[in-house]
């Protein structure tokens, strides 16, 4: 094999695009069923879990092998970096729809709802958000932006600052610094989930506030909800960036596992500011 | 096959793959981008049949009316099983499968970008497919809401509905997945000297719409979501009751709905694009024109979504900023049949069958763009929504535009992909069969539109039945004329006269400079791009 050949990779024929299908028709039918109170549901979703893992740790252990084999060149890296960039944005255009309904609903449909139009049918509601709508009996409070969601955004700030510290590590060769920056920085995301978590609970049990509360829990729950998930999907990631590196992976200038899994951290630190603002705050 | 590929001299093999599997795992597990781009295609044309089918159904129960053959409730099924399946079953996955063929020959690449991924790409279509197909047979049936999903009704549907949410959800990962890719190998990969400008209109037109998928694929997303959890976990996004708004799924849907028609014509676009300049031996008219006409149809689609609801209830100032936007978009498409229609002009021209569809569709597309015009205005609109025009002005589009063009496409690289040529003779009864049945069927819907006969109904008034009656003869004569494209195209894989490498005198690009059927593998090495290689 010659340099110019070796310009160009092209991955060997592999299995696991049609495993990682499998687990996602099991994930999607076992979901369809458990929604429907049918008995095998979490069975068949459960079988899923374990099938994408498995496509997981085979799939993205073969790309690892192949990145410390040398396999890979700039122009991959290169390809990786829009790859991810664009994977990111889709990520925003996610987001966007339920910050779109947010808005919405606090400018449009609660508004018109108390509008003299609608009088008629909601008489005597009042439009002011938090609200859970016009049909909504029960009490509840709404939750305050300045207790632990303050903590919360002081955490994922410092944690985008511990990773980037890491980041520094790792160019330096400071792997020392690369280790305490990540560790840190997992622990921080750790406690952030255990935060929400007790906020949850806490919604529940005090506030009186659930996913069933109206558009206000809607769109509480969604939004923080899904980015918790995106929380620990990141800590998840970063977590076994963290393994690698105790491993002895990465290089100063070959690390792009590395950044793009810190470029999703900075992403979820940016959509929880948004939420803290419009969510929370005001 | 490596043996006879011409291109580059005294290349080696890059890390040996070509040694890939045999048989049916040769598929499952293949990084290649002709044996997905295959795929694709192949699985493409199978969803048209069973979405082809159920138009049919569709088109027999209305050609008298009363009811005949099927309930109003297996009707609605039918209708949006149709829709979902033909748009995301059909129509995307064949331009996916044109790209895949075609844009690593076009800009110089080896394959694409991330080729495990790109496997994956297609093969979370079946699952999906089968997610689809499989809901008709659940208790309650298919989700019967229409492909458009609207609450309330699609909160109150059975399990079916889950299964097309789900559906829409992984056809959703697979969009998002190719588009990155498709995205990626033209931002990277191209070959060196091969500039943006310089490249295909066909890869102009995927960058572009590889672009909207990723913003618009994960928008659907997030809207079938909402209507799971409202349908399970109690969540009021679209209830009045807790303060949500039925019309705010219209809102998200649409924003991803609208630019989702460009995601299927600006492809299209590409595809004209390459063929008439090849048969009318002249290169395309206005290139830079036509890049900045693709680019400003992508940004306007995101800001006209709500043309389509403009009778749900909406300030008439909205009302105007919707229909002004809308109409805006004629100029760039005016700008680009106006570009066509000037490469043709003094053009050497022949017409081969994949030039008689590019013309097909060049007058069937711009009938289906000005009836668009008519329905962009609102006045107007207030007596033709949700009736039988709006169904002519779709398929017009969908079919005479995105369909002829995906036929263009199969005439056009045939030779390239299968080694020989198709039958001409039979390709030209293919093309005069399809356009004369289409127009049987979709023309005189025009006129049932507008004498009010609603659409998404099994049963009409009787002064319908005449216009019903030609229209469901020509859906029938333009479904069985698929089966004569099937037959030509085995007929060109399974032998003929051979193809040269360039089988169309006036065609140009990379594709062209590699051997009939294309190797397996095709630019191992980076091809050599000179002035006179440039875009087509």
């Amino acid at each position: 094999m010659n340099q110019q050949a070796s310009r160009y990779f092209v991955p060997d024929p592999s299995h696991f695009p049609l495993v990682g299908s499998a687990a996602l028709f099991l994930l999607a039918s076992g979901a369809v069923l458990w929604m429907n109170k049918l008995a095998p549901g979490p069975y068949v979703v459960l079988a899923g879990f374990v099938v994408l893992l498995f496509m997981l740790f085979g799939w993205f252990g073969r790309v690892i092998d192949e990145s410390e084999g040398g396999r890979y060149n700039k122009q991959v890296d290169v390809s990786f970096r829009w790859g991810m960039s664009w994977f990111i944005f889709s990520e925003v255009m996610f987001f966007a729809a339920f910050f779109g309904a947010l808005f919405y609903v606090r400018v449009l449909s609660v508004p018109d709802l108390a509008s003299a139009e609608q009088q008629l049918l909601w008489p005597g509601f009042n439009a002011d958000w938090p609200s859970a709508g016009p049909k909504f009996a029960e009490q509840f409070t709404p939750m305050g932006a300045m207790g632990i969601p303050l903590i919360n955004t002081l955490l994922l700030l410092s944690s985008g600052a511990t990773l980037t510290w890491a980041h520094w590590g790792l160019v330096a060769g400071k792997r020392g610094q690369l280790k305490l920056g990540l560790m840190l920085t997992i622990a921080l995301g750790l406690i952030f989930l255990s935060l929400q978590v007790y906020e949850y609970v806490h919604a529940y049990q005090d506030l009186n506030l659930k996913l069933t509360t109206g558009v206000y829990g809607s769109t509480f729950f969604m939004l923080t909800g899904f980015h918790g998930l995106h929380v620990t999907i990141g800590a998840t990631m970063l977590l076994v960036i963290l393994f690698r590196v105790m491993a002895g992976h990465f290089k100063p200038d070959h690390h792009f596992a590395f950044e793009a899994v810190a470029w999703y951290w900075h992403f979820v630190d940016v959509v929880w500011l948004f939420l803290f603002v419009v969510v929370y705050w005001l | 096959m490596e043996a006879t590929h011409a291109h580059g001299a005294g290349h080696a093999h890059g890390d040996g793959h070509s040694h890939h599997p045999k048989g049916i795992m040769r598929w499952i597990t293949t990084t290649n981008h002709k044996d997905i781009g295959t795929m694709y295609l192949w699985f493409s044309f199978a969803m048209f049949m069973v979405g082809g089918v159920m138009a049919l159904i569709i088109r027999a129960e209305l050609f008298q009316p009363g009811l005949q053959y099927v309930q109003p409730e297996f009707f609605n099924q039918m209708i949006t099983l149709h829709g979902l399946i033909m748009v995301f079953g059909a129509i995307m996955p064949a331009f996916v499968g044109f790209a895949n063929w075609m844009l690593p020959m076009m800009i110089g690449a080896p394959d694409m970008a991330f080729a495990r991924m790109n496997n994956w790409s297609f093969w979370l279509l079946p699952p999906a497919g089968i997610l689809l197909t499989a809901s008709m047979f659940v208790p309650g049936g298919a989700a019967g809401t229409g492909w458009t999903l609207y609450p309330p009704l699609s909160i109150q549907m059975g399990i079916g509905m889950d299964m097309a949410i789900f559906a829409v959800h992984i056809l959703g990962m697979s969009s998002i997945m190719g588009s990155i890719n498709i995205v990626t190998t033209i931002l990277n990969l191209r070959a060196p000297g091969m500039t943006l400008m310089r490249m295909p209109m066909f890869c102009w037109t995927w960058l572009i719409t590889g672009f909207l998928l990723i913003a618009v694929m994960p928008v659907l997303a997030g809207a079938v979501t909402m209507i799971l959890t409202d349908r399970h976990f109690g969540t009021s996004f679209f209830s009045a009751a807790g303060g949500g708004d039925p019309v705010l799924f219209q809102h998200i849907f649409w924003f991803f709905g609208h630019p989702e028609v460009y995601i299927i014509a600006l492809p299209a676009f590409g595809v004209v694009s390459h063929v008439i300049p090849a048969f009318a031996r002249k290169p395309i008219f206005g290139y830079t024109s036509m890049v900045y006409a693709i680019a400003s149809i992508a940004l306007i689609s995101f800001i006209v979504w709500a043309h389509h609801m403009y009778v749900v209830g909406m300030p008439v100032a909205g009302q105007l900023y919707f229909m002004y936007a809308t109409i805006l978009i004629a100029v760039p498409t005016g700008v680009k049949v106006f570009n066509w229609v000037a490469t043709m002009w003094r053009g050497s021209m022949t017409f081969e069958t994949p030039m008689l569809f590019a013309l097909g569709f060049l007058f069937l597309f711009t009938i289906g763009g000005f009836t668009g015009l008519v329905l962009s205005n609102t006045a107007i609109d207030v007596q033709l929504q949700d009736t039988y025009y709006v169904v002519a002005h779709f398929h017009y589009v969908m079919v005479a535009g995105a369909l002829f063009s995906a036929f263009a496409a199969v005439y056009y690289w045939l030779p390239k992909w299968t080694g020989h040529m198709y039958d001409e003779t039979l390709g030209k009864w293919h093309f005069w069969l399809s356009i004369v049945s289409f127009n049987i069927a979709f023309f005189p819907q025009h006129f049932l539109g507008l004498a009010g006969m609603p659409r998404r109904i099994p049963d009409y008034a009787l002064q319908f039945a005449d216009f019903n009656q030609v229209s469901t003869i020509g859906a029938f004569g333009f479904g069985l004329s698929q089966l004569l494209f099937l037959y030509v195209v085995l007929k060109a894989i399974r032998g003929g006269e051979k193809a040269a490498a360039k089988p169309w005198e006036g065609a140009t690009g990379l594709e062209w400079t590699v051997p009939s059927p294309a190797p397996y593998h095709t630019f191992e090495e980076p091809p050599v791009l000179t002035e006179a290689k440039g875009h087509a």
